[in-house]
């Protein structure tokens, strides 16, 4: 049924209509009103056989679903930012045991200095956790990719991120079909675990490993993501199938086939980018993108094929290793090592920095030409970095850098609006 | 594609206007995407939100740099950030208060606008009257569908009740129903 909801609201729809039996979560901006949504549908009656479990942090929300799930109970958390580094060792435990837990991440820079707004930092902290980690474009893609996540991490029995671009997604009022429970029945059976406490057939779950055993733990975990590879595309034909439109899956080509310069990326920028794509492409300059829709496991192999006749991609990203440079791009560069391609990294939208088709046209321009420094940082103001690096040149008691930068920048939190 | 960009403080309803005009645009059959921008997520803090509507999908999704319609629920804002960036020259500019545009300061860029297209609406009063409370975003929803046709008047009525069921439904549809009057009268 066609609604004009929140997206987040969207999202507790598709999670309800999932039959999830244990949702326990703490709230953090951008993900708050997707669990506020579902803890008033539970308390309303509204989803069957579903306790709503209150808990004091982000780590105890998934130590709860840790616990629901090894229990055989159909299990889901969302978070955001620093919640996710709050539960961290749960994240680990819940991949490393292999529970298969459905968890929104309302996509939100990590601090310091503290921001609430997008970028991608919180999902890539917990990349090489064996969590999958699924990106959604659009809110309609939120929905859909939220009932496959239930339906890929009890097949494969290990937990699915679906990530969702903070406030852009989260907090964008826009049409969405919301499914009916009939369709979801259909696509998704009840929960069949692969192992579970259970006092009449006792076991323990979470057993400590030795050297003699670990690596071949880890090697089953990564062995799942190979699964998961052709597993992903199968459930996103099965959705298809059963709703009737496409959704998910590993990567999705925009004008990419045969194009020269081709732009990867994730996520909802694709929306501001295909207008200028467009216009490129009527400029005359073979130009399209490409978006990873299934970052963990990395669709090298699906990449690999997409872009062999390209010259050239410009990878752009909302994060940055720190000392390295861009993830995504590092990532891309390794799946494509043995292809003449070059491959330019762009990080952009950090900390929610708006990414505008004007500030993209400016950046494609010079990418076609080969002319980004690496990597490029996006629509970053030089003059306040130079400044604050000649101040700590000039003085060793030069400040604090954020504080330092937001006076350059003239900006004061009550001033800024737009 | 019709943009509209909305400035406020938080408090003021910012955000559930852009949303009930989303979804007036939407019971009409239409597209629209409404998105906020905080500051700090704190009352009395500037805010803005950005609403979209079109025939067809909205794939955009950055700030609305060039708004169509400008709808200002605060008008202490003006000296605290441009808030008229990019309002398009045949652009609608919808401004909350009980003074004259000179005497808010802003008679200069007004005077650019097309006539018609500008309004001064007593928001906050006829909010005050209505319901009791000093939040003037449904009214400003009515008064700009009186001087456009882009969204009509009973879309933004079943909006108002689809947020606000009930009696506070029946008051805030009331005023903004008030605030066409009055815009339809001048």
């Amino acid at each position: 049924m066609l609604k004009q909801v929140e997206g987040s609201h969207a999202v507790a729809e598709a999670v309800a209509l999932c039959r999830p039996e244990v949702i326990s979560a703490y709230p953090i901006t951008p993900q708050t009103h997707i669990v506020e949504d579902l803890g008033t549908m539970v308390k309303a009656g509204g989803i069957e056989n579903c306790q709503f479990m209150l808990v004091e942090s982000e780590f105890g929300a998934l130590s709860a679903c840790i616990g629901s799930s090894a229990a055989g109970a159909r299990s889901y958390t969302a978070t955001s930012s620093q919640g996710m580094l709050f539960m961290m060792e749960a994240v680990y435990n819940a991949s490393g045991m292999g529970l298969p837990i459905v968890m929104t991440v309302g996509n939100r820079a990590i601090g310091a200095p503290i921001n609430i707004w997008n970028d991608w930092g919180d999902s890539m902290s917990a990349r090489d956790s064996g969590w999958l980690q699924l990106f959604a474009e659009t809110n309609q893609e939120a929905v859909d990719v939220h009932i496959q996540a239930f339906k890929l991490a009890e097949e494969l029995s290990m937990p699915v991120m679906v990530c969702m671009d903070g406030f852009i997604l989260t907090h964008a009022y826009e049409r969405v079909d919301i499914p009916d429970q009939v369709q979801v029945d259909e696509f998704l059976p009840p929960f069949q675990p692969r192992q579970v406490l259970d006092p009449i057939a006792p076991l323990s779950m979470g057993a400590m490993v030795g050297p003699e055993a670990f690596t071949e733990v880890r090697y089953l975990a990564h062995h799942k993501q190979q699964l998961a590879l052709n597993l992903i595309s199968k459930q996103a034909a099965e959705f298809e199938a059963v709703f009737g439109r496409a959704a998910g899956g590993l990567i999705k080509s925009f004008e990419a086939e045969g194009a020269e310069t081709v732009v990867v990326t994730m996520g909802s920028v694709i929306g501001t980018m295909k207008e200028v794509l467009a216009g490129m492409r009527e400029d005359g300059i073979a130009i399209g993108a490409l978006t990873i829709r299934s970052f963990r496991p990395f669709p090298g192999d699906a990449l690999r094929a997409a872009l062999k006749d390209a010259k050239r991609v410009i990878v752009f990203e909302k994060s940055v290793a720190v000392g390295m440079g861009g993830i995504l791009a590092m990532n891309l560069r390794t799946a494509l090592q043995d292809l003449p391609i070059r491959v330019h990294s762009v990080i952009g939208g950090l900390g929610g920095r708006p990414v505008t088709r004007a500030n993209l046209r400016r950046m494609f321009d010079k990418g076609i030409q080969d002319q980004l420094e690496e990597p490029h940082f996006h629509d970053i103001n030089m003059d306040v970095v130079e400044r604050e690096i000649e101040r700590e040149q000039a003085d060793r008691r030069s400040g604090a850098v954020a504080e330092n930068i937001l006076t350059d920048v003239g900006v004061v939190a009550a001033a800024k609006a737009i | 594609m019709f943009q509209v960009r909305i400035h406020g403080r938080g408090g003021q309803g910012v955000v559930s206007a852009a949303e009930m005009l989303s979804v007036a645009a939407f019971e009409e059959g239409k597209h629209a995407q409404a998105v906020p921008s905080f500051g700090s997520e704190r009352m009395g803090a500037p805010v803005v939100a950005y609403v979209r509507i079109d025939d067809k999908e909205i794939e955009l999704r950055e700030p609305v740099l060039e708004p169509d319609l400008l709808i200002v629920q605060d008008p202490t804002l003006f000296s605290a950030i441009d808030v008229f960036a990019g309002l398009r020259e045949d652009g609608y500019l919808l401004v909350n208060t009980a003074k004259t545009m000179d005497e808010l300061g802003i008679g200069e860029v007004v005077k650019k606008l097309p006539a018609g297209n500008v309004a001064a609406v007593p928001a906050t009063d006829l909010a005050m009257r209505h319901l009791k409370r000093p939040t003037p975003n449904t009214v400003l929803l009515g008064a700009f569908t009186a001087m456009s046709d882009i969204v009509q008047i009973d879309s933004v009525f079943k909006a108002i009740e689809r947020k606000f069921p009930g009696k506070v439904g029946d008051m805030n549809i009331a005023a903004a129903q008030a605030a066409y009057d009055t815009a339809r009268a001048d």
